[in-house]
């Protein structure tokens, strides 16, 4: 007996980027790249491709390297390829912090980086990564393609700007400079699961002194969002254990937390407080 | 050479970790595929119920309609409380919980079932649900039966006299309340079932993940009006039970019946989905326990006001009254309570139906004592051990107030030892010092006592209409000298094929390899009533005793001819019949010439069955927990967890130590993590392993397992039963350690599962209340 019971969908698997994005002119098609989200979904007929169309076969999507003074991760780079550092200074060691916590192992060895981004899970690790890093989207169709910043990139529940028909066929994070630190919290109820709330700080120090910050909060409502006021407390200041409660503060009181089973508002409110201020210490600890 | 004792490897692992062990799904290909149209409400009148407007070759839509002649599940306790409810195989025209199966769809592949599944019909005019039993004990709240009017399916009560006069005069009473919220058991492989069709002697196959095929067999035939004989139940290898395949399923019934009707294979191997929401929940209970204490710290008195929530059906054949009524018998657990008062309530709801889960209602009973006897030393100025100390029961036997009888068994000794090893000052210490770092750690202890092995005359005082216990054995030996044991138990992961041909060896002088245990089949096996409620390795054990010194007996009068000696003066030992002057025969080459040679000796075969049916004994633990609480998040870690426990004589150290740390993680599921949720409509709210969340081999601790062996005298193996007792004692452990951690602030355990959001509510609420 079969297990898997998915509505019925039409199969593809191209072997060229055009040949997938011409596929997905058609009516209900779905990219499948490491389909750790999209297949159980399926199963359970919460997504119905009419047409699936798996990139795998594509071996020029396959890299995450330094292009054009960025790191360009291609729509086929697997989580687990971020365990060792894909860029040199804190960019990389960030994203070698933070994908010890996306999943579990075997999940990271199929799922990949653009995938998250395109799914867009609310307590994806990595959409709240690209946010504080500021990264770019690069979303290519069968008609030309165009870039989105994460600011626009994140519209809703599971939703992004993606169109029909296009692919993210590539994200791009800026390099960080040596004055550049970086924090990543997270609570979650059991490893591996998606986090009931996370925080992502990214600053630079200058002399002592904050001189740019971006914080990005997770797992808190129906997408991942910037702690805009958060941020603004931190610059110019040294970063006092004083100064950065009162960050964590900030988060906390400017965030409007979502409520589920797991986790009234007010509970979150209080692990965004909790994780800011841990990551904003990791961040800053010398 | 003594097999019982070692830690032998279980012969049940190789298969398994090849991957090829047979499930029942690995039986079901090939067949029919069964998917089950489930309600989406949890009240409501059908109004339409049809099939998808075009249905392929082949496939069948099932309903009530369809089977007319089948009755409903109506399991009996011969209480005058009682309210017999009935629960239909498929409901003719009302539902009762979400995910109750309404009809039946049969396709060729299951992605075609589930298609249908969609296409179908189903409309139902809502009802009025209740969920909680403070909704269903309401004034006015609607009736889920018409037979239980104010929705109490069950009572029990009883106030000894004296328990008011105790209570009034005391030095000190302590009142806890609390709430254990619903679980489910969660096996690895949920429930499942095919059903074959023998066109030549009209006979239906149903194998089955149960773990009480004899039982199932009963309950089908008699739910169907078919005879017994032409069903056969085989439990292959099953994925964990833990209680929650106990029961007598309405999908089963349909399977068999489909197979007689259609005269075809067909199946349903249940998805995570099902197991949430539709097999079986268990532990949504609510206690109030209140105890006199003298001024020593003495109980002069206790007594228990118990609720629980049984769902919307009566399990078969346990009944719901097995959480109610167990938790109302079994209160005092290991402590010299004199005078008992309790009030026991099972409450019908609009929710999937209550059965047993590893432990029963004795997780949450031990938590009730266990955090009152810690509150009560709080108020008292004892630490936890001392008050323990001074009311537990340490001479024996003892009668309890409940009218048991508590053999021999080590419950202060075990503790003693927990405490040695954990060294509390020194964790006073320590944990003094992280608190000034601003850290805070916990210990918590859990003492308790199981009741185990019984037979008979225990489910009879409950008064069941069917009562379960006895195991009987039927063991033979083949002309080529090996054993074989059938026994009517059924086991379900607890390596049960090791221990008892442990067992069987040492009385016939063989090595375990050389015994067969032949289990899960009722045209293989005697009848017998499952492996469940602790009982396997005592009641199997000692029907398996008792075959084998039988057997023993029938090679000693052959040996004894062959040596030209009497049975008196045979041994068995070392694969051999030995007799005076060393003189001796290979039990093999006895065993074939008994077979072949049969003129000669007069015996035609080396066949003998026994039975058991002893009176339950009782094993106990102590089991000690150190947590880290982080404040912030109101996470909790567990740092140490250590167990001291006597199961009487162990037959094998290793499974025995299995048992235990798989109870303790279910335990500490119970504690901090497992919660089935239902909205106010009664709708589930927890349908996937996302929203019900298990704990991983991550979130369990290493577990620190010694062993006490107080020789049980009231079994035959001097074994007691253990299976059960990891889940009973952790959650008051962890509880305790984490209100233990959280003392200075006036927090508090009240409700399991001690979840994050629950424990930083009540930090926040203690922080505030400090501020006022």
């Amino acid at each position: 007996m079969a297990a898997m019971k998915p509505a019925a969908f039409d199969y593809h698997a191209p072997a060229t980027l055009a040949g997938a994005l011409d596929l997905l002119r058609g009516e209900e098609a779905r990219v499948l790249a490491g389909g750790q989200s999209l297949v159980p979904t399926m199963a359970f007929r919460m997504a119905r491709p009419g047409i699936l169309v798996d990139i795998n076969r594509i071996p020029a999507l396959a890299y995450a390297e330094k292009r054009d003074g960025a790191l360009a991760i291609g729509a086929l780079a697997r989580h687990a390829w971020f365990e060792t550092p894909r860029a040199g200074g804190p960019l990389g060691r960030l994203l070698a912090a933070v994908v010890r916590h996306v999943a579990h192992a075997p999940i990271r060895t199929r799922g990949t980086f653009c995938g998250s981004l395109a799914h867009a899970d609310a307590a994806s690790e990595w959409c709240a990564t690209v946010l504080a890093l500021g990264g770019r989207m690069r979303c290519a169709s069968a008609t030309g393609t165009r870039e989105v910043a994460a600011e626009e990139w994140f519209q809703g529940v599971f939703t992004t700007a993606l169109q029909p028909g296009e692919m993210l066929t590539e994200v791009r994070l800026p390099l960080l400079g040596p004055d550049w630190r970086y924090g990543f919290a997270e609570f979650s109820r059991r490893a591996g699961d998606f986090a009931l709330a996370m925080a992502v700080a990214v600053l630079r120090v200058e002399g002592g002194v904050v001189r740019q910050a971006r914080i990005a909060l997770g797992g808190i409502g129906g997408t991942p969002v910037l702690a805009k006021e958060a941020a603004l407390a931190l610059i110019g200041a040294a970063p006092t254990d004083a100064v950065i409660a009162t960050a964590a503060e900030t988060a906390a009181a400017c965030c409007d937390p979502q409520e589920d089973i797991h986790a009234p508002a007010e509970y979150r409110r209080d692990l965004v407080r909790a994780m800011t201020r841990r990551a904003l210490r990791q961040a800053l600890a010398a | 050479m003594n097999w019982v004792g070692r830690a032998i490897e279980r012969f049940e692992d190789p298969a398994l970790l090849r991957g090829e062990g047979r499930f029942t799904a690995d039986v079901a290909i090939g067949a029919r595929v069964v998917r089950f149209l489930r309600s989406p409400v949890a009240a409501g009148r059908i109004t339409r119920l049809a099939p998808p407007p075009e249905m392929p070759a082949g496939a069948l839509f099932v309903t009530a309609a369809d089977m007319p002649e089948v009755g409903a599940i109506r399991p009996m306790l011969h209480r005058f409380s009682y309210r017999a409810v009935e629960q239909p195989v498929l409901p003719r025209d009302r539902v009762h919980f979400v995910g109750q199966p309404v009809a039946a769809i049969v396709a060729a592949s299951a992605e075609l079932a589930e298609d249908l599944v969609e296409l179908a019909t189903l409309e139902i005019a809502d009802e009025t649900a209740v969920a909680d039993f403070d909704d269903a004990l309401a004034p006015g709240a609607p009736t889920v039966h018409a037979v239980a009017p104010g929705n109490v399916v069950v009572e029990g009560f009883v106030r000894q006299e004296g328990v008011d006069a105790a209570l009034a005069g005391a030095h000190h009473v302590e009142t806890f309340a609390f709430r254990s919220r619903r679980q489910n058991a969660t096996p690895l492989e949920g429930r499942g079932g095919c059903a074959g069709y023998d066109r030549a002697t009209g006979r239906v196959r149903l194998t089955a993940s149960t773990q009480m095929p004899h039982m199932l067999r009963t309950g089908i035939a008699e739910l169907l009006g078919m005879p017994e004989a032409d069903l056969q139940v085989v439990a292959p290898d099953v994925g964990g039970g833990f209680g929650q395949k106990m029961s007598l399923f309405p999908e089963y019934a349909v399977l068999v019946w489909l197979a007689r009707r259609h005269r075809r294979d067909f199946a349903w191997i249940e998805d995570r989905n099902e197991n949430l929401i539709a097999s079986a929940h268990s532990r949504d209970q609510r206690h109030v326990v209140r105890a006199a204490f003298d001024a020593a710290g003495r109980i002069l008195a206790l007594e228990a006001d118990i609720l629980a929530n049984v769902g919307a059906f009566s399990c078969y054949p346990t009944t719901c009254a097995v959480e109610p009524l167990m938790a109302f018998a079994e209160y005092p657990g290991p402590y010299k309570v004199p005078l008992y008062g309790a009030r026991a309530r099972g409450v019908l709801t609009h929710t999937c139906p209550m059965a047993p889960y590893r432990g029963v209602s004795r997780p949450v009973i031990t938590f009730g004592m266990e955090r009152l006897m810690d509150r009560a030393a709080a108020a008292l100025g004892l630490d936890a051990a001392e008050i323990r100390r001074r009311n537990l029961v340490d001479n024996f036997p003892y009668r309890t107030a409940t009218g048991m009888t508590l053999d021999d068994a080590t419950y202060v000794e075990a503790m003693e030892e927990a405490v040695r090893l954990a060294d509390i000052p020194a964790f006073r210490a320590r944990q003094a010092a992280a608190r000034a770092e601003g850290r805070l750690l916990g210990l918590g202890l859990s003492v308790f006592n199981e009741r185990t092995g019984y037979g008979t005359p225990a489910f009879a005082a409950r008064s069941m209409g069917i009562v379960p216990g006895y195991e009987v054995v039927d063991i033979a030996m083949t002309p080529q000298g090996e054993v074989e044991a059938r026994i009517g138990a059924s086991p379900h992961g607890q390596g049960t094929r090791t221990t008892l041909a442990q067992v069987i060896a040492d009385r016939l002088g063989l090595a375990p390899d050389q015994v067969r245990i032949v289990h899960g089949d009722t045209d293989r096996t005697p009848y017998g009533w499952g492996t469940f409620a602790s009982r396997n390795a005592v009641i199997s054990g000692g029907a398996c005793q008792a075959a084998a010194d039988k057997l023993a007996e029938r090679l000693k009068r052959a040996a004894a001819v062959v040596l030209q000696t009497t049975a008196e003066q045979v041994m068995l030992r070392d694969g051999h019949a030995v007799g005076p002057h060393d003189a001796s025969i290979a039990i093999s080459a006895l065993a074939q010439q008994v077979h072949q040679r049969s003129d000669l000796f007069g015996e035609y075969n080396l066949a003998e069955s026994a039975s058991y049916d002893p009176p339950g004994t009782f094993s106990n633990a102590c089991h000690l927990a150190v947590v880290e609480v982080d404040a912030e998040t109101g996470g909790v870690a567990i740092l140490r967890y250590l167990v001291v426990e006597d199961a009487g004589r162990i037959l094998n150290p290793m499974i025995a130590d299995g048992q235990v740390r798989g109870g303790i993680a279910q335990g500490i599921a119970n504690a901090l993590y497992e919660e089935i949720v239902h909205a106010p409509d009664g709708n589930i709210l927890t349908g996937t392993l996302a929203d019900y969340i298990p704990p991983t081999s991550a979130e369990i601790p290493a577990i620190e397992i010694h062993h006490l062996e107080t020789i049980s005298e009231a079994t035959a193996t001097g074994a007691k039963g253990l299976g059960e007792g990891g889940s009973i004692g952790a959650p008051a452990a962890v509880a305790n350690a984490i209100s233990d951690a959280l003392a200075h602030l006036g927090v508090d355990i009240a409700e399991i599962p001690a979840t994050p959001p629950r424990i930083r509510a009540l930090i926040r609420a203690a922080e505030a209340k400090a501020r006022a």
